[in-house]
């Protein structure tokens, strides 16, 4: 949504040019917010819409914690969650009580949900950075996961609890009923939401988080107690991701033990993981990715969770940035104007890559339906599992596809290095 | 007049070994006191004491009167003692602007705003450009600090050190590693800098110690054993015996 980087960004003297940039991009994001539903109007992809304005919500809220104040949380869908469960009370409450409160101010109540966690276990959370607070983090989301099984009278068991959100007041006429109503409300909370959590990234707050970040121990030296900060952070954290949660309660009117589970933390730790901490866009790059691989691969394949695993081990290994950091490095590159001299070893790669993912895929594949299933569907092309002719095939793709494919990756690596020198030479950082 | 730092029979005990032995010293305001000693005689540890980075085993250290062992680092910095690290020490993957600006923010008032535009603050912004002026590292302000070379990092711990104008500033070992110009250009910047406050300084080089001190405490195994004018130092027969005797510059 935004080309500024949360670590290495120009400051406070920035051109006319730069700041006109800047305001193009979040207003070319509200612009695509607002006309995607006319352009992809099925009810699919209106739903597929509104997961994903949720994830990127979410996945803000957690690069607060992770990219910007450097903490590591194995527990973060505990706010998402907890903002859920207090939306959909809100709502019922709203609802029986007759209180004139529309369906837009409920993700504030969602926030407020998971703020209200955040503040009180927050002290004790943050108090140690690193593993001592991933630790703690994993173990309250269990916690709150398991005890949301037990205390039936708040989390509804089982069953969760639902809600209606048409029982509400309506606002300006809007009953909030169909999908495309529920997608603009999510997509103005979206936009509220990036809006504050870039604010915030820009306040001496946001500031002093990057730096506990980088050096805990010497901010103590400049005044500033690491604890205090890394508390802010997790409170703002909280905060957001109850919103996300108060609109996923609205999206589904129904809020359960699934929304607080482990599998919900580690999701969007992924998805913050791939589309790159660093920068500000990094999560929404992420949350968009991986909301579709999930609504797609869960249709395609049953082994999906395996694909997100091995996505997830490729981008640590070899991408520690994510796909922002990717893209964010061709910047030096496209200034020094040596970007052209890269591209076509791209061109060269793409194939071999291509035959070895296919080949991992197609083995990954027989692998599951070795068993029992339906022939395998590629290019048209039905591999029985049971065939020696679709191992034969898996095998020479992913043994022929890695070494030819390694060598393309080499000249990309040497065609990359000349690129970035010329561009260092030439004072674009690299 | 009560002296800017008083350090009154200081222990440290690492286990059981005993780093800081009976430690005494007294730095008046607005003197420049150097701190000098053999390798591993306890003189950042000393820093390391007196700023609140690791706690005495027993003993009490003053500033400006008050009693500040026992306190947090961020308490005494905001009591205005600011001290830089012997290792170089700052925010990597900030930008040079950005790392001394964190430094001025605390001093400024900023504290943890969250409803405030770190950019539209003019006196922040004008005392952060004020620094990298004085640290010569304004053509660097867009770059990471990792990035820096050795000689720039070690300019910018020092800016990062003054930027939020504590009145008692303790350099640990600044020239370091520098060349001889570049000690050179780092002195007159710390002498420029540390106009009117009290400076503690520990130096291995003794032209910078004896050009720039006022006072000089020599410490040798966690014990201080003379402290005076540059004049009394290198007269004191223990000094020469124990210390300069040694390193014979
Ligand atoms: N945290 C610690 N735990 C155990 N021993 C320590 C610790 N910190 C310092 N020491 C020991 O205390 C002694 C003094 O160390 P210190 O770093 O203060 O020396 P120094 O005078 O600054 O030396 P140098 O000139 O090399 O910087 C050393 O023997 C060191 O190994
Ligand atoms: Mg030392």
């Amino acid at each position: 949504m935004t080309t500024a980087a949360t670590s290495t960004s120009k400051m406070a003297a920035e051109p006319a040019g730069g700041s006109l940039r800047f305001y193009g991009v979040w207003l070319l994001g509200i612009v695509i917010l607002i006309v995607l539903p006319m352009i992809f109007s099925s009810g699919g992809s209106l739903t597929s819409f509104s997961l994903i304005g949720i994830a990127i919500v979410f996945a803000l809220s957690y690069n607060i914690l992770l990219g910007q104040t450097g903490l590591l949380s194995f527990g973060h869908a505990v706010h998402y969650g907890l903002g859920g469960f207090a939306a959909c009370h809100m709502m019922n409450a709203v609802v029986s009580h007759g209180w004139p409160i529309p369906l837009p101010f409920i993700p504030l109540f969602g926030g407020i949900g998971g703020l209200a966690f955040a503040m009180i276990i927050g002290w004790v959370m943050t108090k140690r950075a690193g593993t001592v607070f991933a630790m703690i983090s994993l173990g309250i989301g269990e916690l709150v996961a398991s005890s949301s099984l037990i205390l039936r009278s708040v989390f509804g068991g089982e069953s969760g609890i639902t809600t209606d959100r048409t029982a509400l007041p309506k606002l300006l006429g809007w009953s909030f009923g169909p999908q495309l109503q529920v997608y603009y409300l999510i997509a103005f909370w979206l936009v509220l939401s990036a809006v504050a959590m870039y604010a915030l990234t820009r306040t001496p707050l946001g500031r002093i988080c990057n730096a506990v970040r980088d050096n805990p121990e010497r901010v103590q030296f400049i005044g500033y107690d690491p604890h205090v900060v890394r508390y802010f952070a997790f409170c703002f954290a909280g905060f957001f991701a109850g919103i996300a949660g108060g609109l996923a309660a609205i999206n589904f009117e129904i809020a359960n033990s699934a929304y607080l589970g482990a599998i919900q933390s580690g999701l969007v730790l992924f998805s913050t993981f791939i589309g790159g901490t660093a920068f500000f866009f990094g999560p929404i790059l992420g949350a968009i990715l991986v909301t579709y691989l999930q609504l797609g691969l869960t249709n395609l394949t049953t082994a999906w969770q395996l694909y997100f695993g091995i996505i997830f081990i490729g981008i640590v290994m070899y991408s520690p940035g994510g796909i922002a950091g990717l893209l964010m490095m061709h910047r030096p590159l496209i200034r020094a104007g040596t970007l052209w001299t890269v591209i076509p070893s791209y061109f060269v790669a793409v194939v071999p890559t291509v035959a070895l993912a296919c080949g991992v895929i197609l083995t990954i594949e027989t692998v599951a339906r070795f068993s029992g299933g339906d022939p395998i569907n590629m290019f048209g092309i039905a591999f029985r599992a049971t065939s020696p002719v679709t191992w034969l095939t898996a095998a020479i793709l992913v043994v022929g596809g890695f070494f030819v494919a390694r060598l393309t990756w080499r000249r990309i690596a040497e065609a990359w290095d000349r690129a970035a020198t010329v561009a260092r030479d030439r004072g674009y950082l690299a | 007049m009560t002296a800017a730092i008083e350090v009154r029979a200081v222990e440290k005990r690492f286990g059981n070994v005993g780093i800081i032995r009976d430690l005494n010293l007294s730095v008046a305001k607005g003197e420049r006191h150097a701190i000098i000693g053999p390798n591993g005689a306890g003189k950042s540890t000393t820093f390391n004491l007196i700023s609140g980075h690791i706690k005495p085993t027993s003993g009490e250290v003053r500033l400006n009167g008050d009693l500040i062992s026992g306190l947090r680092p961020f308490e005494i910095n905001r009591r205005g003692l600011s001290r830089s690290f012997q290792v170089t020490n700052v925010f990597a993957r900030m930008t040079v602007w950005e790392n001394v600006r964190c430094a001025v923010l605390w001093a400024t008032g900023h504290r943890y705003a969250f409803w405030k535009n770190v950019d539209s603050l003019p006196e922040v912004r004008q005392r952060t450009a004020q620094i990298l002026d004085d640290i010569h590292l304004t053509h660097r302000r867009d770059v990471p600090a990792g990035l820096l070379t050795y000689a720039e990092q070690r300019e910018l711990e020092i800016g990062i050190t003054i930027a939020g104008g504590a009145t008692v500033v303790m350099l640990d070992e600044p020239t370091a590693g520098m060349s001889h110009a570049e000690t050179d250009r780092a002195v007159s910047l710390i002498r420029r800098l540390t106009e009117g406050k009290t400076l503690v300084i520990v130096e291995h080089d003794m032209s910078v110690v004896f050009g720039l001190a006022d006072r000089i405490s020599v410490l040798v195994y966690g014990h201080i054993i003379a402290s005076g004018t540059p004049e009394e130092i290198r007269r004191d027969p223990k000094v020469k015996e124990a210390y300069l005797g040694e390193e014979a510059h």
